[in-house]
């Protein structure tokens, strides 16, 4: 392999803040009385509950599977009780409250049955997958997006390189290189497992050089393994090189087309912690109920990186670390590319890497007006123009901004950090992001609506229709009914003619005349005549 | 000049053919500026734009017997839209037809809903389930807010609420929004 490195445009050089969490090694932190576990820790649908309020639950025990594809399943992080499950604020910029599962921790720590898969390169690819996904494993860099999907290359893409994301660009974070320092066996086993999922070539694991430790560390684990196909490489400290596109093209010099993902150009990238979380999930049978997490900035006394159970509320993690009364503002995530947490009582999740605690910032900056001054498309790793992105989202130009390129914004920050003006760049395009895709559900919505209203209105025709049928083969039947009646009678009456004449004819042939009328004497024929006439009479005269 | 009028007369019929041709193989069934104008509005087929669903409604602006802003549900999106697909001046929303307001949804009062079936066939996308002397209930996610099942309910027991945020609806909001309360409160 060659260990050529491209250069990727625009980014900063910003002050790491990195060596004051990174003094102490990394500490497990306590165990918290009570676990608030979200069912939404990843990028997709939430997670189905599958314990009920009241069960006993184990270490590692699975309580809320995924139903979905993009879906994560989530286990308890330790044994114990679950006590309710119900609306609780989840690290998320919005403060919307949504259901979690909460387990009341009885200290015993008791796992439940783990199933370990030394010898995962005898198993199928996609058996190795399965068991990443029923670990409930998502990206851990900070995105959590379910990793079985992007351990699966398709049938039509040949992964050429995996990429291990070891950069850690931002500042004060330092969750990975603690875990590369201290983990790093157990990293380079994760390794493998992907490198056996995804079938890939080559491997490498990126390390940005100022992390000198950490690279030595792997580099010596890597020796015992002998694996000529891995290589540990070094890329300049810049801000953003540990982004995922940026840091496939450092390394190889492709890029990603837009629109399009890694896997398209032949490379899969994935975090080291992610990688970690493989190999407990496959050689120890563990599922992913804890992680590293930074808990750093002036508002601790002790910055560290700590071993965290999901579901830990932040506020106990900063008062292990030394509250002090400079805690005003929380911030889950970096400086650059984190969110403001309203307030410390929220449960670490998945995608939490650090706790940035810090003092309220007192003068407000003024945002001024755009100047033009062209440094925001100067440091766009992205290369594009935050400028015109700016006004057609400001203006909610959605069209426009999408022209642009709106969703090859990777959201780093670069642009806000150097405007001179002070300008929220970035929370400009986040709010246009959100704004089309609302919009694009609301016509998903309303292409429902108007499918369901044409089927309404088909289905009211169509009964009309149905109606008007029934009542003319009604009307249809009753003229028929009729009609046979009169033919009936007809048919009777003609019967009765007929045999009527057939009686005359047959009369006539046989010409049979009474017998009474001939023979007569005189005077009976005078008898008759009298009768006759009498009749007459009567009849005249009635 | 004979051969002048020929050459011209044969081209006029050449073309003509070609044209005629087109016209029957190429033919447009229905009219596509309605399925166009139709995909704009937001379907929600309440009929405060005086037509009886969102189809009739842009039927009537294609044959110009209708005006663009008339739909309150959609509001000022939907006639910006209609606007730059019609080649019109946008214009504010009439309010004899109502005013915008954010989307909401109905729900029935389960206990007191005698089953009377009328909100049922009130309904323009069947969002609402039940059957005669039993319980009616709303399919949420199917409802397009449109109210028309309130008025016929004989016990009004339909009530509106608005879409409740979650994780998955929640937007960022405009920065302006937050830089002018900065101000303010410094």
């Amino acid at each position: 392999m060659s260990s050529r490195l491209w250069k990727i445009f625009g980014g900063l050089k910003l002050a790491g803040f990195k060596t004051m969490s990174m003094e102490h090694a990394t500490q497990d932190a306590p165990l918290a009385k009570t676990l608030v576990l979200p069912l939404k820790q990843h990028i997709g649908k939430a997670a189905v509950p599958v314990v009920k309020v009241g069960d006993s639950v184990l270490k590692g025990q699975l309580i809320a599977a995924a139903e979905d594809y993009v879906c994560s399943a989530i286990h308890a992080p330790s044994s114990g009780k679950v006590t309710a499950i119900e609306k609780h604020l989840i690290p998320h910029p919005s403060a919307i409250s949504t259901t979690c599962i909460v387990i009341e921790t009885d200290g015993k720590e008791e796992w439940g049955k783990c199933i370990t898969n030394t010898n995962y390169r005898q198993l199928e690819t996609n058996t190795v997958r399965n068991i990443i996904r029923d670990a409930g494993i998502v990206g851990l860099g900070g995105a959590g997006f379910p990793s079985f999907i992007k351990l699966n290359p398709g049938s039509n893409n040949v992964v050429d390189t995996l990429i291990l994301n070891g950069a850690e660009c931002e500042p004060y974070i330092t969750c990975d290189a603690m875990l590369m320092q201290e983990q790093s066996r157990k990293i380079i086993d994760g390794l493998n497992i992907m490198r056996h999922a995804l079938q890939a070539k080559h491997c490498i694991i990126a390390i940005e050089d100022n992390k000198r430790t950490a690279h030595t560390m792997l580099v010596n684990a890597l020796q015992e393994h002998e694996a000529d196909y891995i290589s540990v490489v070094q890329v300049p400290t810049l801000y953003p090189a540990g982004g995922e596109k940026q840091l496939i093209k450092t390394l190889t010099g492709k890029e990603v087309p837009s629109n399009g993902l890694p896997v398209n150009i032949g490379v899969v990238c994935h975090n080291v912690a992610t990688a970690a979380a493989v190999a407990s999930a496959v050689l120890e049978g563990k599922p992913l109920i804890s992680r590293y997490i930074t808990i750093t900035g002036e508002g601790v006394d002790r910055p560290i990186n700590l071993n965290v159970l999901f579901g830990t509320p932040f506020s106990e993690l900063v008062d292990y670390c030394g509250r002090n009364n400079k805690a005003e503002q929380f911030i889950m995530g970096g400086p650059m590319m984190g969110f403001e947490i309203s307030d410390d009582h929220i449960p670490v999740i998945k995608t939490s890497n650090c706790i940035l605690v810090q003092s309220k910032k007192t003068e407000p900056e003024y945002v001024m007006p755009c100047i033009r001054c062209g440094q925001c498309a100067d440091v766009c790793p992205a290369q594009l123009l935050p400028q015109q992105l700016y006004w057609y989202s400001r203006a909610k130009n959605f069209d426009k901004t999408q022209d642009y390129h709106l969703f090859d914004c990777i959201e780093c920050g670069c642009c806000s950090y150097v405007c001179p003006s002070h300008i929220p760049l970035v929370q400009y395009y986040r709010f246009a992001k959100t704004e089309i895709y609302a919009q694009e559900q609301e016509r998903k919505k309303s292409d429902i609506a108007r499918q369901r209203h044409e089927f309404r209105l088909f289905r009211m025709e169509r009964k009309k229709a149905e109606n008007e049928e029934r009542k003319k083969q009604k009307r249809e039947l009753l003229k028929k009914v009729n009609g046979e009646d009169n033919n009936e009678d007809d048919a009777k009456k003609s019967a009765i003619k007929e045999a009527m004449e057939r009686v005359k004819a047959k009369r006539d042939a046989q010409s049979i005349a009474p017998k009474n009328t001939s023979d007569l004497t005189e005077q009976q024929q005078k008898t008759i005549a009298e009768v006759d006439s009498r009749r007459k009479k009567v009849k005249e005269e009635s | 000049m004979l051969s002048t009028i020929i050459a011209i007369a044969s081209l006029a019929i050449i073309f003509g053919l070609v044209l005629g041709f087109a016209a029957i193989r190429f033919k447009v069934e229905g009219d596509p500026i309605v399925d166009k104008i139709d995909a704009i509005l937001p379907q929600t087929q309440c009929g405060q734009c005086t037509y009886p669903g969102c189809r009739p409604y842009a039927e009537a602006i294609a044959k110009g017997e209708a005006d663009i802003n008339q739909c309150p549900p959609g509001g000022e999106a939907v006639i910006n839209e209609l606007a730059d697909l019609l080649g019109v001046d946008p214009k504010p929303l009439n309010e004899e037809h109502g005013e915008h307001s954010e989307k909401t949804v109905v729900y029935i009062d389960e206990e007191v809903c005698i089953g009377c079936t009328l909100c049922i066939q009130a309904c323009p996308v069947d969002a609402i389930v039940g059957a005669a002397k039993l319980m009616h209930t709303i399919i949420e996610n199917e409802c397009t807010g449109c109210d028309l099942c309130i008025p016929v309910c004989p016990v009004d027991c339909i009530y509106v609420k608005p879409v409740s945020e979650t994780i998955n609806t929640w937007k960022w909001p405009l920065p302006e929004n937050s830089i002018n309360a900065q101000k303010e409160t410094s």
